[in-house]
């Protein structure tokens, strides 16, 4: 009997590795990735009659009477029926996600009989012109935050003349409420690599490149070893699939500097450089990686190609709203009752993905606030919560994307202190390159500790810091770093008001060092 | 500080290093990586040879080398534990966690333990943000993390009671 337990971090994280082993000494134990119900996590399943039964969460002490009710078919309290009609699953438009949490995700078989390398095999057919026709019609847009529309960035590569080109795929998902890249890499590796084949195929590029963070150990291990089953089964190598385009690439590894998640700042760390941001122009499109044309994406913008090509731009383009076209990986974390990752269309309102889908607060208390997209994302207040979840539409909350994670807060937190810490954290990762975010933050930090010691003088000056930051700073770090600060103060006044602390000791100063 | 003296030894191997890794565009992080696992930080004495090697300058080799927060210019205790502090583990209670996990092994952040045996940092993000507050030691990940879950994670270690 065949039996899956996920080797995703968050499953392991709760106790996976041990219900694996208890499990393996009966049955066939495949290790898949999560489905991203987070809160079912060690999510075991079983095949019966064809469909996959859920039991979850179950934890180490569970594997036993989990162990018994798999061979007889009894009842068991952690008894989920068929995994696919969970409403999380089938309230779902899983495209990039398709196959995560349901194959092996080094089987290079599994991952074709699930759909694997058709957008590959057209791809090929079709041509480089046309591949970047279908993914700019797609309306596909950079997920790692800055909506930058993929197709023109690969015509703008494609057009370039070099002998050497490059995919660098920016996995440095740093953003905390941020793991679908992680989840991704974990879960399906051999999309990602399906999708920088096809890049690499549009634009002329023979050589990528996967940046990954270091703390994602088990995302570069199976990235390694995707790699590794992708050049055996020709998927990379001197003529992918036969076609006679030479493609291959190579996983590098970040070294904790959330800074390098910036395009230019991740190139200058490639090249073996500190990671300090480049100003543009040049764009990497003309002059990237040692000064040639690369095309730099998000590791969910490269997943999301292989599907658009199997089913053409315009499938795509029918999901979503306004310019956000397609699906996003919805991130929900932080103090949520059913976090995890949601994939969906565009659209969805906050208070939907919150309230409906997340089902709250897992305190139970009220919610607060909500940051969306990541350590330099607003906080969005609980009145906002109608707004759709899109590019622009977040835009009119003063909101960002970013990357979609949404982290949620509940009513015990406490709106300075984030604050404080989002201009602390930009101080200690700021790479030093312009003196707005360099500066700004660390007097940033200074300016909220006289606020919160009773002096509110400091808040127009606060406020003043932050325009001067976000219009003066040469990249998001510094630029977007006023995004948090402002929204909660703005929304959450109450919170910077009427404070007596004693003056912060040194030792409580480094809540981000 | 436990730096190796620079010996025949030290130098082969940080030769044997280099050449792994020389052919390749922007060589210079990966043998970085590989030094810091073959002696648990990035020797000064790494550095001049490094720059050699590469034709860059030793003042190059050090900004890169002190840039990155994963390179060390001192070993650690023999496990590291990590805690994220990053926003999704904040709103799960991981700062009065952190307070407790500091009390009850009698060091701060990048602090070791007087046996050298562990030492405590923090971490910004592990991705596990829907199962928060998290934590890290080694291959082994923990969700949904409390003080009695950090004090097994260490146990599990051969830290022996004390933690």
């Amino acid at each position: 009997m065949r039996v899956w337990v996920p080797l995703d971090a968050a499953a392991r994280a709760l106790g996976a590795d041990e219900v694996a082993e208890a499990l393996g000494r009966e049955f066939t134990v495949t290790r898949n990735g999560t489905r991203g119900m987070i809160w079912l996590e060690p999510l075991v399943e079983v095949e019966r009659e064809g469909v996959r039964h859920g039991y979850g969460p179950v934890g180490p002490e569970d594997a036993a009477s989990v162990a018994e009710a798999i061979r007889t078919g009894g009842d068991h309290p952690l008894a989920l029926g068929p995994v696919e009609d969970l409403p999380w699953m089938k309230a779902q438009t899983r495209l990039t996600f398709a196959r995560v949490g349901v194959i092996d995700p080094l089987s290079v078989e599994e991952y074709e009989a699930h759909g694997g390398l058709a957008g590959l095999r057209r791809a090929i057919g079709i041509g480089p012109e046309r591949i970047v026709a279908e993914v700019t019609e797609s309306g596909l847009r950079g997920r790692g935050g800055a909506g930058f529309p993929t197709g023109i960035k690969w015509k703008t590569v494609a057009g370039a003349k070099a002998a050497r080109k490059y995919i660098v795929c920016n996995a440095d998902e740093g953003d905390s409420g941020s793991f679908a890249d992680r989840m991704l890499m974990e879960g399906d590796p051999l999309v990602l690599i399906e999708g920088m084949a096809i890049a690499g195929i549009a634009v002329g590029a023979v050589q990528g490149y996967v940046y990954i963070r270091s703390e994602y150990p088990d995302a570069i291990r199976l990235m390694e070893a995707a790699i590794g089953k992708a050049r055996q089964a020709g998927i990379l190598g001197q003529s992918v699939l036969g076609s006679g385009h030479a493609y291959d690439m190579e996983v590098r590894v970040g070294a904790g500097a959330y800074v390098c998640g910036e395009e230019t700042s991740l190139l200058n760390s490639l090249e073996g450089k500190r990671g300090v941001v480049r100003a543009k122009p040049p764009i990497p499109a003309l002059e990237g990686f040692l000064g040639r044309p690369t095309v730099v994406n998000n590791v969910i913008s490269l997943a999301s190609v292989p599907w658009i090509l199997t089913h053409g731009g315009a499938e795509y383009a029918k999901l979503g709203i306004g310019r956000s076209k397609g699906t996003i990986p919805i991130q929900i974390a932080g103090n949520v009752k059913y976090g995890g990752l949601f994939e969906a269309a565009f659209g969805m309102s906050l208070r939907q993905i919150i309230e409906e889908i997340g089902g709250g607060t897992a305190s139970g208390r009220p919610v607060k606030a909500a940051q969306v997209g990541g350590p330099l994302g607003s906080y969005i207040p609980h009145w906002d919560f109608d707004v759709p979840f899109g590019y622009e539409e977040l835009a009119t909350k003063e909101g960002l994307l970013g990357h979609a994670g949404i982290t949620v807060f509940d009513d015990t937190a406490d709106m300075l202190k984030l604050a404080r810490f989002a201009m602390e954290f930009c101080a200690v990762e700021s790479c030093g390159k312009c003196t707005p975010c360099r500066i700004g933050s660390i007097r940033g930090v200074e300016t909220i500790d006289r606020i919160a010691q009773g002096d509110e003088t400091g808040i127009p000056i606060l406020t003043d810091l932050c325009n001067t930051m976000k219009w003066g700073s040469l990249c998001a770090l510094g630029g977007f770093a006023p995004f948090p600060v402002m929204s909660a103060l703005t929304h959450f006044p109450e919170d910077f008001s009427g404070r007596r602390e004693p003056r912060p000791t040194i030792r409580s100063r480094e809540a981000a060092e | 500080m436990t730096s190796p003296a620079i010996d025949a030894d030290f130098l082969l191997r940080l030769d044997e290093i280099i050449a792994a890794h020389k052919g390749r565009e922007g060589p210079l992080l990966p043998i970085l990586h590989d030094i810091q696992a073959e002696w648990g930080h990035v020797p000064e004495e790494a550095q001049p040879v490094l720059a050699e090697a590469l034709g860059m300058t030793r003042a190059e080799v050090h900004g890169v080398v002190s840039f990155y927060h994963d390179f060390r210019d001192h070993p650690h205790g023999r496990h590291v534990l990590r805690l994220c502090r990053a926003e999704a583990c904040q709103s799960m209670g991981a700062e009065a966690l952190a307070d407790e996990v500091r009390q009850a092994l009698g060091i701060d952040w990048h602090q070791t333990t007087p046996d050298g045996r562990l030492t405590l940092e923090p971490v910004f993000c592990l991705g596990l943000c829907a199962c928060a507050p998290s934590a890290q030691m080694g291959d082994r990940l923990v969700g949904r993390a409390n003080l009695a879950k950090v004090r097994k994670l260490v146990a599990e270690a051969g830290m022996g009671a004390g933690a």
